[in-house]
């Protein structure tokens, strides 16, 4: 069994997915961890599939939905990961938003790095003048949370942009 | 008196119209300043904010930075929202604050200031707030739940600087306001 990397991004319209997903199973292949969303009105998925199948055989199956130029798609074979490793973990939820221009995630970014955070998952939308960036985030469990934060807020000041860092909540019921 | 008692008559002016700011702008990032609630100046922002908020469709809260003015009162009116349970009318508190927040639960939140997102955020769904009435700067303790919760912490929150966008509870939790035809 090998884990194969799949994305697919372009021009939006109905039927990629059932398309796409056609392909996979045609290969028997299993559909893992996946995501689409559409960013700024392109269709756009990643996803993991798993089978003895190559990345050339996928892109294969594949190549009709590329066929009229306006989807790209491409496969790639990844190793297996983990998921493990990284420690005790705190989880935090970084919102940021103010006047659109360039830099902002960059600089935002450049200080979680600094402090050791892992970004488990982003979201930014563009609306108008308003930009908008909400990222959780996982700090180390010896970080100084507060510490983090001022530094954000200070960096968010330097741009024009607001910057909040707060705890995420879980309920485990 | 109850705070269910008022009535923007009370204000003793008319209510102007004034324009509703959107963010990126800074006041709506920058805390509020505490209010003189007897001041002339407050009692007419009380009027316009209630007048503003009256013919804004679907409004059930605004506060004064939302109309561009740095200062710490909102007006309220959640009576008419279907996931209402208790409502006290329309009102408007100055300099208030959240005495005690408890039960909280997620629920979908859009603002007037950011038109073209919403998003999920936690809130308290038993609230108790104290605030100043404008005008004859009367303490008053507001105990309430449900959307009025929800509705007074979000103008809280603006008076404090704080967009929903700042609360909401995750990467996956802002979503495109649509509107569908």
């Amino acid at each position: 069994m090998s884990l194969i990397a799949v994305t697919v991004i372009g021009h939006d319209r109905p039927g990629i997915i059932a398309d796409a997903t056609a392909g996979l199973a045609a290969l028997g292949l299993n559909l893992e961890d996946s995501t689409m969303t559409l960013l700024r009105g392109h269709f756009a998925m990643m996803l993991i599939c798993s089978g003895d199948r190559s990345p050339s055989e996928v892109e294969g199956a594949l190549a009709p939905l590329a066929a009229d130029g306006r989807l790209q798609v491409s496969a790639r074979a990844v190793p297996e990961e983990d998921g493990s490793g990284h420690g005790s973990l705190r989880p935090y939820v970084l919102t940021v938003h103010g006047g659109d221009r360039p830099g902002i995630v960059s600089a935002v970014t450049g200080v979680l790095a600094a402090a050791g955070g892992n970004i488990t998952d982003l979201t930014t939308r563009l609306t108008g003048d308003l930009y908008v960036a909400i990222a959780e985030v996982d700090l180390p469990a010896d970080a100084d949370a507060d510490d983090v934060a001022v530094r954000l807020r200070a960096a968010g000041e330097e741009l024009g942009v607001g910057v909040t860092l707060r705890p995420q909540e879980t309920d485990v019921l | 008196m109850s705070i269910a008692d008022w009535t923007e008559a009370d204000l003793g002016v008319p209510g102007h119209v004034l324009t509703v700011v959107r963010a990126p702008s800074a006041v709506l990032s920058t805390p509020s300043p505490l209010v003189d609630p007897a001041s002339p100046e407050v009692v007419q922002l009380a009027a316009d904010l209630v007048a503003t908020m009256r013919v804004s469709p679907g409004c059930v809260g605004l506060a004064a930075c939302q109309v561009g003015v740095a200062a710490h009162l909102f007006a309220v009116d959640v009576s008419s929202h279907p996931k209402t349970r208790t409502s006290h009318g329309t009102f408007v508190l100055c300099n208030a604050e959240v005495v005690e927040a408890t039960r909280k639960e997620k629920g979908r939140e859009g603002c007037m200031s950011v038109p073209d997102l919403t998003g999920d955020v936690k809130r308290a769904t038993r609230l108790t707030v104290r605030g100043l009435l404008p005008g004859s700067g009367e303490e008053l303790v507001v105990e309430t739940d449900a959307f009025e919760a929800r509705a007074l912490q979000h103008e809280i929150d603006h008076c404090g600087g704080f967009l929903f966008l700042d609360r909401v509870a995750g990467a996956h939790a802002i979503f495109p306001r649509q509107t569908y035809q």
